[in-house]
């Protein structure tokens, strides 16, 4: 109990801790298989993946919705299942899909949880917050998703929480909406609020977050600030082949410093770790041999490539797990041409070894 | 200004702290204004209790009464109160708490600070005050219209609404966890309804049935509390019957919360 009491006194502890946290369903299946990361205070973790991934399930165990199969959470040095009362008047959260009485009114249903918690802010500095202080008087049933999700906010910030949890809370806003919620979320975390943010937005989680990870199959894939992350994605470089042209024809590849390859249609995709130094050679080899590389599209690592690495993974494994027998055995279809179907090209190994 | 707004709490949580009757209070202020604004569930919960007595009123006027002691404003009267208890109270509390929580509220209200029994209890209070004042008032016209005279034992009266009170909306929580939807839970109150309307001594007093079937009815959930109010009323209840009903309806109670807590759904089923 006294390492309790000194999580609390000590700002240093972080605010959000997790350790190999598990989380099994009723019908056996695993959501969560042993996640563990930490949140300090006022700062703001990102917590990204492809549907299923397991983002919610894993939130809603550190918002004590749920107990864990397995692993510890702490949240404030406390538990947040079994010490709810404790935890709860120092948190703020925002579901995925928050409910409200379609038939009470923003104002209504304000008072009502301002009646429900510790430390609420006036109404009318909760609604002026997320800009919903002219829709006071309107039913909920009569709000756009947006200013649903914007309600939905004002909850969560209305006891001034220590730490704020934020479920895809920007899913349904449109463009300038997103960009308010970003601008209120950056003014939240500077004034020291700790913040764990689900999303499917990839530049909401690079705009916003100081770490992120990046979850799939209910695992942490990649982890850390936005920049390591990105710089740990190969770059990219994709052109479209010359008529006439095979890819056999370039240069040695490994000696442009390319990792892999694929070919989807007359398109080369080529990744690399040595952009500067794959594009120059490639871009001197053209100029020598008097070509145009048409559809020329050259980037750095991104998040985005991260994020569908991951994404492809996962399918690929899916894939591999249930395929069936091929006639024909197509499988062994040489240097990417099997990749007839619009689908990406299944691929060697030595493409994932970044 | 945003930036000093949005400045959170020191360590400790700042402000007053609330407290549960207070959350509870809130939450029910809340469902009193959604029972108003909602002419269905009103309409079910004030007026049907109030026209049904009349209703039966010559049927019981037909009955023999006349070995068993009882007058027709006897019979009449805790049979409206179970009447008001099972549409006012009952009903009515299962189509809020399937409603709320297909409406994903009963979800998001437990991410903040109400506990779960605050919830459903919060959510019940405006259902069982519109109960307890239609049961004062059904008491009051009784009285006005059909020569009831006074209560022999008003503590047993008092005592059997309460539990009544008690106990319903334990039962309607129950029954919404067994309902997909608004309508569906309508359904599902169903078989209760009814079988407490025919069978738990409201339209048909115990006293005019035979022995054996009464004996089984008189375990059913509304019968206890009719027991005890119409014994209140008549003062022709023993202590060992008068303690049997108590005890069968505190045992209803007791169920009811057990299985509130292990089978109640907090969120639509997908």
């Amino acid at each position: 109990m006294n390492t309790v009491t000194n999580a609390v006194m000590n700002t240093d502890e972080p605010v959000i801790e997790v350790t190999d946290l598990r989380r099994v369903y009723r019908g056996g299946y695993e959501a969560v298989r042993g996640v563990s990361f930490e949140v300090g205070r006022g700062e703001l973790f990102a917590l990204l993946g492809t549907n299923g991934a397991g983002k919610t399930s894993t939130v809603e165990l550190i918002e004590g919705l749920a107990p864990p199969a397995g692993g510890r959470v702490r949240v404030l040095g406390h538990d947040p299942y079994t010490e709810r009362s404790v935890v709860r008047p120092r948190i703020g959260l925002m579901l995925q899909e928050g409910g409200f009485p379609s038939e009470l009114t923003v104002s209504e249903t304000v008072r009502m949880w301002a009646g429900c918690t510790s430390g609420a802010r006036p109404e009318s500095e909760a609604l002026s917050l997320v800009g919903l202080t002219r829709r006071a008087g309107v039913r909920v049933k009569q709000l756009s998703g947006g200013e649903k999700r914007r309600l939905d906010l004002a909850l969560a910030l209305l006891g001034r929480p220590e730490v704020l949890f934020l479920d895809e809370p920007t899913t349904g806003l449109d463009v300038e909406g997103r960009q308010e919620t970003w601008e209120l979320v950056r003014e939240l975390r500077a004034a020291g609020t700790t913040v764990l943010l689900t999303t499917h937005y990839l530049e909401e989680a690079e705009g916003l977050a100081d770490r992120l990870a990046i979850l799939h199959a209910g695992q942490i894939a990649v982890s850390g600030t936005p920049a390591e992350v990105t710089a740990s994605q190969p770059s990219r470089i994709s052109f479209e082949l010359p008529a006439g042209y095979f890819p056999g024809d370039l240069p040695p590849l490994d000696s442009l410093g390319v990792t892999g390859h694929e070919v989807v249609g007359r398109v080369l995709r080529l990744r690399t770790n040595e952009l500067q130094r794959a594009a120059t050679g490639l871009l001197v080899w053209a100029e020598r041999a008097g070509v145009e590389l048409r559809g020329l599209d050259v980037r750095s690592g991104s998040l985005e490539e991260a994020f569908l690495r991951i994404a492809r993974d996962v399918s690929e494994r899916d894939a591999r797990a249930e395929q069936p027998p091929r006639p024909g055995g197509s499988e062994s279809g040489g240097d990417g041409r099997n990749g007839k179907d619009g689908r990406n090209p299944k691929h060697s190994k030595k493409e994932h070894v970044a | 200004m945003s930036t000093e707004t949005a400045a959170p709490a020191p360590l400790a949580p700042a402000g007053p702290t609330v407290t549960a009757a207070g959350r509870m209070t809130s939450l029910a202020r809340a469902e009193l204004t959604l029972i108003a604004r909602s002419r269905a569930t009103f309409f079910a919960a004030v007026f049907v209790p109030l026209v049904l007595p009349i209703s039966f009123r010559s049927t019981v006027e037909d009955m023999d009464l006349k070995a068993t002691g009882l007058s027709v404003g006897s019979v009449i009267l805790p049979s409206a109160i179970g009447f008001s208890l099972l549409f006012a109270v009952y009903s009515s509390l299962v189509s809020v708490y399937a409603a709320r929580r297909e409406e994903l509220v009963l979800k998001r209200l437990r991410t903040g600070e109400l506990r779960d029994a605050e919830i459903l209890t919060g959510a019940a209070l405006p259902s069982v005050l519109i109960g307890l004042v239609q049961c004062l008032v059904l008491t009051a016209v009784c009285a006005a219209l059909m020569d009831v005279g006074t209560p022999e034992a008003p503590l047993l009266a008092v005592l059997g609404l309460l539990l009544g009170l008690a106990m319903w909306p334990a039962l309607a929580a129950v029954t919404a966890s067994f309902s997909r939807s608004v309508e569906g839970a309508q359904v599902a109150a169903m078989p209760l309804l009814l079988v407490s309307m025919m069978a738990s001594g409201t339209v048909v007093p115990f006293e005019v049935m035979p022995d054996r079937l009464a004996s089984v009815c008189e375990l059913l959930p509304l019968s206890p509390v009719i027991t005890l109010i119409r014994g209140g009323w008549t003062g022709n209840l023993s202590g060992y019957e008068a303690l049997g009903a108590v005890a069968t309806a505190v045992a209803w109670i007791v169920i009811a919360v057990f299985a509130v807590r292990k089978w109640f759904r907090w969120e639509p089923r997908r």
